[in-house]
């Protein structure tokens, strides 16, 4: 840890690993996102991007190395690991909205249950978060009833509602059709620049470049280079990251 | 046809109604805590939920209704009442047989709800964890109610099997519809054919509307996705 009185990281990885079986796909992982920072992950399918951002919240256990967030350590179970999570947004590729609940109810169900809010302070607060992504004038309806965009906006707002310290996206616009990826990576920008933390799996270059502090590359399992936004796109030093930037870029 | 009035073919059937409610709503319960069981992460409780299912689902029927009857009330001397008049031997029975449909019946429900659990994507209930849900809260918020919504129908089938088993509850003494129809076929003999009938289609219009109403609640209530 760092020196007694600084402030720790919002989150720290050292030395993780993870295997699914014999597959070894987070390699001796270390990473501090500081306070306030937005870090984009980026690298080929497959490079264990989303098992990087699944650890963090114990979706993935891992198989060694230590994980902090907010200076203490990831609980392995039980109701110390459900405080963390509370405390950690995600928002995933799929939404992952509750099919069967409203967008409101979908937006308060968390506080109301984990964080013991009033029913009515957690609808407040929600329909605010629904304002603030634009989507208000859907609360009432389900899921399936709203665009991908709109989903995917309901989802973030439905994190946000647990005030939470830090947030992850995991690709969450690779399942969007292309009119609709700009009204989520919106959201993302705003609350960027609000001074949220955040880890943000994408392929979205041009979000990347605008909205984050720093980039990480992942390949096969390992952060094959991590700099600062400018210095990554305009001098990568890594000859996989040169060929996955071109590749990307050329589209 | 006048004989049918000498006998009480209401009161059987209203029997034979009150066995099934009472088996529905216990079988309901303790189908979904074994379902519950058979997914939570104590590996115990998995592997007794299992064995549990696979046992007692294969066990015939009539052997259950006759071992609760013979096993708890007879060598146990477990009385499911506090009433001392002669009508405690009838509701004794009643309620031993609701007792053993309940046993077996859950078994049907916990693996129709089972089902009902895997249409569920994996995401809801990750969903539901990151937001810090604790796993019973993941499974009675999220999973349980999109699960039930989707396994009506196959409900459906379940509660018909249910009101027609009742009928197996004659072997331990409880005045169901099928008691009175054998009373009759001895007593009438020469209306065989009628008496049969009459029974066949008191049981249809129990099992017919539930049903029907079933199927049209499993398209009301299914989830959207
Ligand atoms: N649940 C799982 N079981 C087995 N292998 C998995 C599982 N999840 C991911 N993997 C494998 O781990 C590697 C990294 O996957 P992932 O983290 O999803 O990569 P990315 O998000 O960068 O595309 C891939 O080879 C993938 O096939
Ligand atoms: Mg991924």
């Amino acid at each position: 840890m760092s020196a007694a009185g600084a402030t720790p990281p919002m989150i720290r990885m050292a030395g993780v690993d993870k295997f699914f079986g014999p597959l070894h796909v987070l390699k001796g992982i270390d990473l501090e996102v500081p306070k306030g920072q937005v870090v984009v992950v980026l690298g080929p399918s497959g490079s264990g991007k989303s098992t990087l951002c699944r650890t963090i919240n114990r979706l993935e256990p891992i198989d060694s190395g230590v994980i902090e967030v907010d200076g203490q350590p990831v609980p392995a179970e039980g109701k110390a690991l459900a405080r963390l999570r509370a405390d950690v947004g995600m928002v995933f590729q799929s939404f992952n909205l509750f099919a069967h609940k409203t967008i409101i109810e979908n937006v308060m169900l968390a506080p109301v249950k984990v964080r013991g809010v009033a029913s009515a302070e957690a609808r407040k607060h929600g329909m605010e978060l629904l304002d603030r992504v634009g989507i208000a004038n859907q609360a009432e309806k389900y899921p399936a009833q709203l665009s991908g965009g709109q989903q995917q906006r309901a989802a973030i707002a439905r994190a946000l509602n647990m005030r939470p310290k830090v947030m992850l996206f995991d690709e969450p616009t690779s399942a969007l059709d292309p009119e609709v990826v700009n009204e989520v990576l919106d959201v993302m920008t705003s609350l960027a620049r609000d001074g949220m933390t955040m880890l943000v799996v994408t392929h979205e270059m041009g979000f990347a470049r605008r909205a984050s502090d720093r980039v990480v590359f992942m390949a096969d399992g390992e952060i094959v280079e991590d700099a600062a936004t400018e210095e990554f796109f305009t001098s990568p030093k890594s000859e996989r990251a040169r060929d996955f930037l071109g590749k990307i870029l050329s589209h | 046809m006048d004989f049918l009035s000498n006998y009480d073919l209401l009161g059987a059937f209203w029997t034979t109604v009150q066995l099934t409610f009472w088996s529905a709503i216990g079988a309901l319960v303790w189908g979904i805590v074994l379902a519950g069981m058979r997914v939570s992460p104590v590996w115990l409780m998995r592997a007794f939920a299992t064995a549990y299912v696979n046992i007692v689902r294969n066990t015939p029927l009539t052997l259950i209704v006759v071992a609760s009857s013979l096993g708890l009330y007879q060598a146990l001397g477990v009385s499911l009442t506090t009433d001392k008049t002669t009508a405690a031997l009838a509701i004794t029975n009643f309620r031993l047989a609701v007792l053993a449909f309940v046993l077996y019946t859950g078994t049907f429900v916990a693996e129709a709800v089972r089902s009902g659990i895997n249409t569920v994507p994996v995401g809801q209930a990750e969903a539901a964890r990151a937001l810090g849900l604790g796993f019973f809260q993941t499974l009675t918020l999220i999973v349980l109610p999109q699960a039930l919504r989707s396994v009506v129908a196959p409900l459906a089938s379940v509660l018909i099997a249910l009101t027609k088993n009742t009928t197996v509850a004659s072997a331990i003494g409880v005045a169901e519809a099928a008691v009175l129809m054998k009373t009759m076929l001895e007593n009438e003999g020469q209306a065989g054919t009628l008496v049969f009938a009459v029974f066949a289609i008191g049981f249809v219009i129990l099992t017919l509307p539930v049903g029907l109403l079933l199927g049209w609640l499993s398209k009301k209530v299914a989830v959207k996705r």
